[in-house]
């Protein structure tokens, strides 16, 4: 379809380097969906508010610490995931063998009080965090210029995305892991501790979210919406890739980044809907996902 | 024969209760598992064998009374705490993982103690599994799933085994290996308490037999000194 307007190769390069960028997030955040998913059958609604508190941990690092980015990339995934597994062990774990609705209202409501309570504190404007100047610049690929920052983000993203799904799929540890979702009562009876494993991974699909905020925080502000903005959209790419499938959450979320992008260049109007367009499409062709395994 | 007899039993059950929520399953159930024997629950459908195993692992909904395993309580432990003192469970639908290899479900349960069997000692024993290591745990056959559900166990160093109908459904040649199999590890000193509906197999491996009806026990017997009466009894109770 001919829309009218001269498309530039800077413009379709430069969309979908954004669409690459947004795919990073989607496939992280999703991919922690996915992993708690199948591990406590619970839709983690507060995902984003925990992608958001990752973003604000990197500035408070920076700034009351004086910790820097590098060490925000590691420190914030920890300190937040930790959160994220007392509030399993305290909350979430009551919630075992109840309707997996009681989840959704619970980690919803957390996500209102979190949201809630930075915003009280910090209001809802944005703060500035810097791009590290080892990562400042662009470079000049010929066609288009490419920005460090952007380049680090996808790049880095992609790789933990890759290590997570070799972790999951290919080691001892992700056996564990895949036998205790499959089958809880029979890994424990084999003298696994499946407890412990549920607190731990949710607090690894807590550190994951809180990983793409810090990353996020020198591109978006940081800001106490930044997660309920983004969260919507992970939904919506976990519907499509099928609930709880590792390989899928990654794929969809990089691929809905890329079709978000092009659709900014080819049919703007579209590209807010476009996302939720193909969930409606997907759910009435393959209900399970395209990932997902048909029941 | 002194220390033997100051040994404790591999397993004593005593006062056996166990529920699935609401509904009462086991009511009392009492017997006990010596060291190096392999004994045998019978019973017609529905008589609360499995539960039994199911409540001594602890995997039941709630349970009351006494199950000491080597002379340790263990009613108040969680499942993987049970597992950890060596006891390993073979269950009745086998629970073979579909979502793992067939070599990641044979290394799935940890190692609980020394002394368990090496894996070429497990495919000399089931020499199938070997050729199958590669494939997808839910693409085996119902032989097959049976070899690895007890080839897992052995790996683990637990030396008291629960088998719940390992031979439901099989060929016979099958469950001649199978057969072969529990005679061998008696032979190596582990301790077997099975789950049988087939009379004519449990007799070629059991030391002794215990009747199951209603969530209780109704009766145990050796077999060394079954007589006509004992199989009137069986009879009647089981229709064997
Ligand atoms: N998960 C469950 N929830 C509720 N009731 C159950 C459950 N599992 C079994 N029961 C009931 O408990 C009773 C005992 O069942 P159990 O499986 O222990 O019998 P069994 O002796 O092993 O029988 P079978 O020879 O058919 O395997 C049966 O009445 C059964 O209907
Ligand atoms: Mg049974």
């Amino acid at each position: 379809m001919f829309l009218g307007h001269a498309i530039t190769i800077q413009q379709l390069f430069g969309q979908l380097l954004i669409g690459l960028i947004n795919g990073s997030f989607y496939a992280l955040l999703s991919l922690g969906l996915a992993v708690i998913f199948g591990m406590l059958n619970i839709v983690n609604f507060a995902h984003g508010a925990l992608y958001m508190m990752g973003a604000f941990c990197a500035y408070f690092l920076l700034h009351e610490f004086g910790l820097n980015y590098w060490w925000a990339l590691i420190v914030a995934p920890l300190m937040v995931g930790a959160f994220g597994a007392l509030l399993e062990r305290t909350l979430l774990a009551r919630l075992r063998g109840l309707d997996p609705l009681y989840g959704l209202l619970l980690t919803f409501g957390l996500a209102l009080v979190v949201q809630g309570l930075f915003q009280n504190f910090f209001g809802a404007s944005g703060l500035p965090y810097a791009i590290p100047p080892q990562l400042s610049g662009a470079r000049n690929l010929g066609f288009m210029f490419l920005p460090n920052y952007r380049a680090w983000v996808i790049g880095f993203s992609a790789s933990i995305c890759f290590a997570t799904w070799f972790a999951i799929e290919k080691t001892r540890l992700g056996a564990y892991l895949r036998a205790a979702t499959e089958n809880p009562t029979i890994a424990r009876a084999f003298g696994l501790n499946v407890p412990r494993m549920i607190t731990l991974t949710y607090g690894f699909g807590v550190a994951l979210a809180a990983l793409a905020g810090v990353l996020a925080a020198p591109i978006n502000q940081v800001r106490p919406g930044m997660g309920a903005d983004i969260i919507a959209v992970v939904f919506a790419v976990v519907v499509i890739g099928g609930m709880g499938s590792i390989l899928g959450s990654i794929i969809t979320g990089f691929a809905l980044g890329v079709v978000e992008g092009l659709t900014k260049v080819f049919y703007p109007e579209a590209s807010n809907t476009v996302v939720f367009v193909i969930m409606a499409v997907v759910l009435l062709i393959r209900p399970a996902g395209l990932f997902g395994k048909v029941a | 024969m002194a220390t033997a007899e100051k040994a404790p039993p591999t397993l004593a059950v005593a006062g056996l209760n166990a529920w699935y929520g609401e509904s009462h399953i086991l009511h009392g159930v009492d017997f006990e598992v010596r060291p190096g024997e392999v004994v045998t629950l019978l019973g017609r459908n529905g008589a609360g064998k499995t539960t039994t195993l199911k409540a001594i692992m602890g995997i039941v909904g709630k349970r009351t009374g006494s199950v000491a395993f080597a002379g340790r309580e263990t009613i108040g432990l969680s499942s993987d705490r049970v597992a950890r003192l060596g006891v390993a469970i073979c269950p009745e639908e086998r629970a073979i993982f579909a979502s793992l290899s067939v070599r990641e479900n044979l290394m799935l349960p940890p190692r609980v103690a020394a002394g368990g069997l090496a894996l070429e000692r497990i495919f000399t024993l089931f020499p199938n599994l070997a050729e199958r290591l590669a494939s997808g745990g839910g693409k085996l056959s119902g032989g097959e799933q049976q070899m690895l559900a007890i080839a897992r166990i052995l790996r683990t160093g637990a030396r008291f085994l629960m088998l719940d109908e390992p031979t439901e459904g099989l060929a016979p040649v099958i469950v001649r290996q199978i057969g072969a199999t529990i005679a061998e590890l008696k032979r190596e000193g582990f301790t077997i308490l099975l789950v049988e509906q087939n009379f004519n197999f449990a007799r070629t491996v059991s030391d002794r037999y215990y009747v199951m009806e209603h969530g209780h026990i109704a009766i145990g017997f050796a077999n060394a000194d079954l007589d006509a009466n004992d199989m009137e009894q069986l009879h009647v109770r089981l229709g064997v």
